[in-house]
């Protein structure tokens, strides 16, 4: 009871003080208009978070992987970068990472036409760079130009060409731009979320010199690198660490009216090593840690009873491992033996078998020391809207597998060696990036499992780009163990790795026409579902891609790890979601609810 | 005499080791391969005498179950399951001569005769010691009888003869030398096809570690025959009109023997380690096949290297060879 009076309370006080800035607000805004040049709108409509209202200050810091190669949205790819560069930045309509949503962000509403070809978007008035100059329309579609201009080859342009046109932007009014597609494109608005915004005023001479590709370096004055994010930067020292700190023009408040973010300092330091992570998060050197592996999870785990922070186990992410085998069409003499064996890869019950011989669980066991769930489709758990849920994890049955195996032809001779219908016996290889040691751990436990079978498989741990490099370009490889996943978790996201002619398609690349009857129908469906706007016909369609696909093991599913994150226990609005970034996604609403003992 | 015993204080124990790597099947309770895949990085079963009211029993083991965290283990102190001898287990050739299934150890199911845990598989450490000892050991071994048999033949050659083959041999070994081998072997392995079997990945590490090691034990080698020569009773034997290969193997080459063995105690452990690096590298044997080397190679987790001490055997080891190897050295 006396916590339900304390609510109630609270909510009229959060309401009351609502009021007043909503009252207030008006006031300062004519008083700050006065000074501002001719033709300056100040912030009108700011977005209002509804997140627990924080106190400002302070500094957070986190470790990166890697350094980051560049702080220029248009060229950036690696994920440190992107780290870094969307703490600095903003696009018009985000995707809300805990719910999987599009919201509002730059944009303060957009209108879909009924065909999903026109967005008309509605900006924010008064929104501002970090360096105080305002942000229109002419910003956006300037913006849009550098995405899209061939010469740019930036990479975000092939998010924004649909079936080999680009998209449309046009400048309806200073503050209303209208986006045409040129096909109807279901979910197109989550499109918007991986473009930031850029500013005309700083960029447009060296987009003009043709120079844009080697704008904002490393080596670019912090004062010119200019963003709508809730940070600016502040310092970068090579080799160490990039401090950002908060952007005073931000237009994000919460529901006092306190300009976030809350944080006075944000800090990225490099630490290349994954254990070393997790020291200096022991350490208390960084404050929130993201991507920790399942062993390291469990040693913070068996220390955070005496420690003050908290550890999340997010559940399956939108990564999901699985072994293929090389479908492609190969020529040339030295390949003789490749082909030879893609007779057994070719045959479905072949790859049935190797899939119910193989021990998910304790691949889950023993490579994530259970931090990760069996897969049943290539749509994990961890995207409860689009996942099949009919779909079950195939269970482990060598007497099933062996059955399959005699029906398709195979024998076993006397060392219980499985041979072929021509006496060929079975054996092959898998290649596994070596940087990886999950992956060389599920090869290694395969292996393991497949020998029951009577198959002799080797593992061949590679250099991570040699590995790239035979699957993509040579088709020199026998089986592989890999991972896809982290981008979106929209359908449209996969079409690179469902459609026949995708440059994910990996187990069989380069082709024209599909090769098989499952490969044209998946063809057909993923297309299908990008015309259709209703939901759940599209859900529909897309329960069918995945049925297709565990149907016809083109990709022998294994397991999705789990997410896992750290935080010091003081943070407060730590909200990790599954999607990128797990942890700084809501960076601006983070804030410590205690003054820390420095 | 006294000397001989000192000698026979490091041959016996390395003698010793060998014939358990060589007879691993024997005495590895397990096979190297064999996953417990509800036993990762399980430590040492712990070996009673007295059950829980302080009787005496033959030496027994409890089985280990996961404990109440998920992370650890706890023996399950209802079972107590004894010790066996000769008992059976997986068939094997020993030798690759004889047929059997009988193994040294063994203890009665369910529980798991771990005497030194496990690793991330469930795979017996101890097996797997064994069973990478014979690779290791024998990867040493052969690489230094491959570089002492290159050595003798150009050294002798060069410091016998002199002149123009001496220089050749001479600049060549400065040569070979002076090659960064690290990654000359790094690069061979960038070569080679994606699978090649065990046994080639062996002999290829020996023939790749004994033919770059050549250059020093020949250069020692050459100063040896180039002082023996020049021996008056060599002269002698030369002036009754002794034949050069009569001179070698008669007069010259039974000089350089001291050196030879010195040379071999000091370059096997070398080899070993150079195995061991190889190996650690991921350049070595592959899985499931252990050598200390890849067994070492776990330890570059953080986690292994700070949770699960019985991970190091294979480094204990190696230092205790290491210790024996050099004493020999120097009593040779």
């Amino acid at each position: 009871m006396a916590v339900a009076v304390q609510v109630t309370h609270g909510t009229i006080l959060r309401t009351l003080v609502a009021l007043l800035f909503w009252a207030v607000f008006p006031l300062i805004s004519t008083l700050a208009q006065s000074d501002g040049a001719a033709g300056e709108v100040t912030l009108e409509d700011p977005l209002i978070t509804n997140h627990r209202v924080g106190r400002k200050g302070g500094r957070l810091v986190t470790a990166l992987r890697a350094e980051p190669s560049t702080f220029n949205p248009v060229v950036a790819l690696n994920i440190p970068s992107q780290t870094v560069i969307r703490r600095m930045t903003a696009n018009l309509i985000r995707i809300n990472r805990k719910t999987q949503e599009t919201e509002a962000a730059l944009a303060k509403t957009w209108d879909t036409s009924s065909d999903g070809r026109r967005f008309t978007i509605y900006l924010r008035r008064g929104v501002r760079f970090s360096d105080g100059h305002q942000f229109d329309a002419d910003d956006v579609v300037f913006s849009f130009e550098l995405y899209l201009n061939p010469e740019v080859a930036s990479p975000i342009r092939d998010l924004l060409v649909i079936g080999d046109k680009p998209v449309r932007v046009k400048k309806i009014d200073r503050f209303t731009i209208e986006f045409e597609l040129p096909e109807p494109l279901a979910a197109g608005e989550r499109l918007f979320d991986g473009i930031a915004m850029l500013p005309k005023h700083i960029l447009k001479d060296s987009y003009i010199r043709g120079e844009i590709g080697s704008a904002w370096s490393l080596d670019t004055a912090e004062k010119e690198i200019v963003g709508l994010g809730p940070f600016r930067m502040k310092e970068y020292l090579p080799g160490s660490r990039c401090v950002l700190e908060r952007n005073p023009h931000y237009w994000k408040y919460d529901q006092e009216g306190n300009r976030l973010p809350y944080l006075d300092e944000l800090v990225f330091v490099f630490v290349p090593d994954q254990s070393a992570h997790v020291i200096r998060f022991q350490a208390g050197d960084t404050d929130i840690i993201d991507r920790v592996s399942s062993e390291n999870f469990l040693i913070l785990k068996r220390q955070s009873r005496r420690s003050a922070y908290r550890l999340r186990d997010l559940g399956p992410g939108t990564i999901y491992s699985f072994l293929f085998f090389n479908l492609n069409v190969t020529s040339g003499k030295d390949r003789q033996s490749l082909r030879d064996k893609q007779s057994w890869f070719r045959d479905l019950s072949f790859r049935k078998a190797v899939s119910a011989a193989i021990d998910r669980q304790g691949v889950v066991k023993l490579a994530y020391r259970g931090l990760a769930s069996p897969l049943a489709s290539h749509v994990t758990p961890g995207v409860a809207r689009w996942v099949n849920s009919e779909l079950s994890v195939q269970p482990r049955s060598i007497a099933v597998a062996r059955d399959l195996l005699r029906q398709a032809g195979f024998r076993w001779n006397r060392a219980q060696k499985l041979v072929d219908k021509n006496g060929a016996v079975v054996e092959f290889s898998i290649i596994t990036s070596s940087s990886n040691s999950q992956r060389l751990q599920m090869a290694t436990i395969i292996q393991a499992d497949l020998k029951e079978l009577g198959m002799t498989v080797h593992v061949v741990p590679i250099e991570h780009r040699a590995l790239i490099e035979r699957i993509t370009r040579e088709y020199d490889f026998e089986a592989s163990i890999m991972a896809f996943g982290g981008g979106d978790t929209d359908p449209n996201a996969q079409q690179t790795m469902l459609l026949s002619s995708g440059y994910l398609h990996f187990w069989h690349l380069g082709q024209t026409q599909p090769s098989t009857v499952w490969e044209a129908e998946i063809d057909r469906l993923m297309k299908e579902q990008v015309r259709t706007i209703d939901p759940v016909r599209r859900k529909q369609l897309f329960d069918s891609v995945q049925e297709l696909m565990a149907e016809n093991l083109p990709l022998i599913l294994l397991v999705s790890p789990h997410i896992l994150v750290g935080a010091r226990g003081e943070i407060d609005n730590f909200n990790p979601a599954v999607l990128e970034h797990p942890t700084l996604w809501n960076v601006e609403e983070l804030f410590w609810s205690q003054q820390r003992s420095e | 005499m006294r000397r001989r015993r000192k000698i026979l204080w490091a041959v016996v124990p390395l003698a010793a080791l060998h014939g358990l790597v060589l007879l691993a099947e024997f005495f590895a309770p397990y096979h190297y391969a064999t996953q417990n895949r509800m036993l990762p990085y399980a430590p040492p079963t712990p070996v009673h005498f007295f059950d829980q009211e302080g009787r005496f029993h033959r030496p027994f083991v409890y089985e280990l179950v996961p404990d109440e965290t998920g992370m650890g283990y706890r023996e399950d102190l209802t079972r107590p399951c004894s010790i066996r001898f000769f008992v059976k287990g997986e068939p094997y050739r020993l030798l690759g001569l004889f047929s059997t299934d009988r193994h040294l150890l063994g203890v009665d199911e369910p529980a798991r005769l771990l005497l030194l845990g496990t690793d991330g598989f469930g795979r017996d450490q101890l097996s797997r010691l064994l069973h990478g000892g014979r690779i290791s050991l024998f990867a040493g071994f052969l690489a230094a009888a491959l570089s002492l048999g290159i050595g003798l033949a150009l050294g002798s050659l060069a410091g016998f003869y002199g002149r123009w083959i001496d220089a050749v041999i001479m600049r060549g070994a400065e040569l070979f030398m002076a090659l960064p081998w690290l990654y000359l072997l790094l690069g061979a392995r960038a070569f080679l096809p994606l699978s090649i079997s065990p046994v080639q990945t062996f002999l290829l590490l020996v023939s790749l570690i004994g033919t770059i090691g050549w250059a020093r034990p020949a250069r020692l080698i050459r100063g040896v025959v180039l002082s023996a020569r020049e021996r008056d009773y060599v002269l002698a034997a030369k002036g009754f009109g002794a034949g050069d290969s009569y001179l070698l193997g008669r007069h010259v080459l039974p000089q350089t023997l001291g050196v030879v063995y010195t040379q071999a105690a000091l370059l096997i452990p070398l080899y070993i380690l150079a195995e061991v690096t190889l190996s650690f590298l991921g350049l070595g044997v592959a899985e499931p096949e252990p050598s200390w080397g890849n067994m070492l190679g776990e330890l570059q987790k953080y986690h292994v290297l700070t949770s699960y001490w019985w991970m190091f055997s294979p480094g204990l080891v190696l230092v205790v060879v290491f210790i024996v190897y050099h004493h020999l050295a120097r009593k040779l």
